[in-house]
């Protein structure tokens, strides 16, 4: 009965969630360009579809892996572990006891990212314009490797305590330093994919890590210090994707200069 | 697992309806095969994290099954979703509206799509609410509950403006071929400038503020219309044109909910 409550009320938020966009979409198509919509009856369907499947995929989450990953975050960043019970009692930490957490981070970030939806579109579409150079799952895994890489980095802010804005900076001076060598058709597709890797499934765990790291070390603040993480997460996929087609790009021209040496 | 969906047996490929029926079925299994794809490595960290390394065993075993086979349908009906309704509308909406040539609608269509689908995003409202609570502890502003959802709310407002502002300028970029880089690097210098002057209890908001603006439903519709653009453009290249509007929507944000920090 729990389930049917709950499935109900998701599928509301998300119909509240598309509602506004179908309004927009169906008030400018009969309004301003004044056309009917091709396939009325396909992309209505389409719409239940869109509407189901992600309803049914948020409840699933909610159902088998958030509350067992957000229980296991809490456990990983409790003094508890990381220290045995009797020196859970310290006023300063040394970053290399959190080593659990790091490899956790690295793997929770790339796993979310692979099975996040929003991306997944973005790989679909890429794959359809670059006509298949882009495959669908190389992609995904370079996003993925991206955000493993940024939460891992910003769960060793949030444990050393240094200023977000520092690393951030970084990342900007780094990506602006590959734009300059990346090849040029993947630009616009690496920039965008900082954007669509934090969504429905990344963001709770991610937020749960960053904020049961912020309660329990001692002189952070969980509302200032479980901030930030996100960034990470969409900064990183850019270096990710650039540095993947820099990747190819390089062995490419490795493979061709090869064969004319032959 | 029905037996006709496993990869792993083999079976006899005979003529007739049985192969018939066997690529049917494999073709029907090919979107629950990806999605199973898709979740494999969450399945694993979890299950390595808990048996492994936290030493302790896997609760409600049956639930847990029950949801990951609901996550797989969830995923694959998504996908077949998007390929009937989202794609199709956002690419045939960039040609109809290059065809009616009149560029004022098409900027005021990328502004109400950008504003209007990021007001109501429920991860905004969430992460705006935190921001009111951040500023009232910080007494930036009052303590009353008044005050707390004045000030979310202008946040949320800021934000939607942001995204609107972004999808304009983002698909101006189409119409004028502007390399994406450019606009996008001259943001990142907009970004450093302002965390000097910003207050410092904003700027993680602001930063984590760019990520959550774009929304499942959003992206791939954001994504469809700018790749739709750039093929009905005469001379513009899917690749390099078409994506990039989503790199605006979510640098944007982080620039006014900074200057929001500073004038509120």
């Amino acid at each position: 009965m729990d389930d049917v409550v709950g499935f109900g009320q998701t599928l509301l938020t998300m119909l509240r969630d598309v509602l506004p966009i179908m309004a927009i979409l169906f008030g400018f198509q009969i309004l301003v360009l004044r056309r009917s919509i091709k396939n009325p009856a396909q992309v209505a369907m389409g719409m239940v579809f869109v509407l189901l499947g992600l309803t049914l995929f948020l409840e699933g989450l909610e159902m088998a892996l958030f509350p067992i990953g957000r229980l296991m975050a809490q456990q990983l960043t409790a003094p508890e572990f990381i220290y045995d019970a009797e020196t859970a009692v310290l006023g300063s930490v040394h970053w290399l006891d959190y080593l659990w957490v790091y490899v956790f981070a690295a793997a929770i970030g790339f796993a979310t990212t692979v099975a996040e939806p929003a991306l997944l579109a973005v790989a679909i579409k890429a794959n359809q314009v670059s006509g298949g150079t882009i495959t669908v799952r190389g992609l995904r895994y370079a996003v993925a490797m991206g955000v493993a890489a940024g939460v891992a980095l910003g769960v060793f802010r949030i444990v050393t305590g240094t200023p977000l804005h520092w690393y951030i900076i970084s990342g900007y001076v780094v990506v602006i330093i590959q734009t300059a060598f990346a090849p040029k058709p993947i630009i616009p597709l690496a920039y965008d994919s900082g954007g669509v890797t934090t969504s429905t499934v990344t963001v709770p765990l991610v937020a749960a890590l960053g904020l049961g790291l912020a309660e329990t070390i001692p002189g952070r603040s969980p509302l200032l210090d479980g901030f930030g993480l996100i960034a990470f997460a969409s900064l990183f996929p850019i270096m990710g994707v650039m540095g993947y087609a820099q990747l190819v790009e390089w062995k490419a021209r490795r493979l061709k200069r090869r064969n004319e040496q032959e | 697992m029905h037996p006709a969906d496993n990869p792993l047996v083999t079976h006899p490929h005979k003529k007739g309806p049985l192969r018939v029926l066997w690529s049917k079925a494999r073709k029907a299994a090919e979107p629950l095969i990806d999605s199973s794809l898709a979740l494999l490595p969450i399945v694993l960290v979890i299950a390595f994290f808990q048996l492994i390394v936290l030493r302790q065993p896997i609760p409600n075993m049956g639930q847990m099954l029950w949801g990951t086979l609901l996550v797989l349908f969830g995923l694959a009906l998504f996908v077949r979703g998007l390929q009937m309704a989202l794609f199709p509308i956002g690419e045939e909406m960039a040609y109809n509206f290059v065809r009616k040539g009149n560029l004022w609608w098409l900027l005021v269509f990328a502004f109400t799509l950008g504003f209007g689908t990021t007001v109501a995003e429920p991860a905004l409202i969430a992460i705006s609410e935190e921001a009111a609570r951040i500023a009232s502890a910080g007494q930036v502003i009052g303590n009353s509950a008044e005050a707390q959802s004045h000030y979310a709310i202008s946040l949320r407002l800021t934000v939607a403006l942001a995204v609107g502002i972004a999808l304009v300028v983002g698909v101006f970029r189409i119409l004028k071929g502007w390399p994406v880089q450019y606009l996008i690097i001259g943001g990142y210098f907009g970004v450093v400038v302002m965390t000097f002057f910003a207050p410092p209890e904003i700027i993680g908001i602001a930063y984590d503020s760019g990520g959550v603006t774009t929304s499942t439903v959003t992206v791939p519709l954001v994504a469809a219309l700018g790749i739709g653009l750039a093929h009905t453009i005469h001379g513009r290249d899917p690749l390099i044109d078409g994506f990039g509007l989503i790199a605006f929507a979510s640098l944007t944000p982080m620039i006014f909910v900074m200057a929001f920090g500073m004038l509120y």
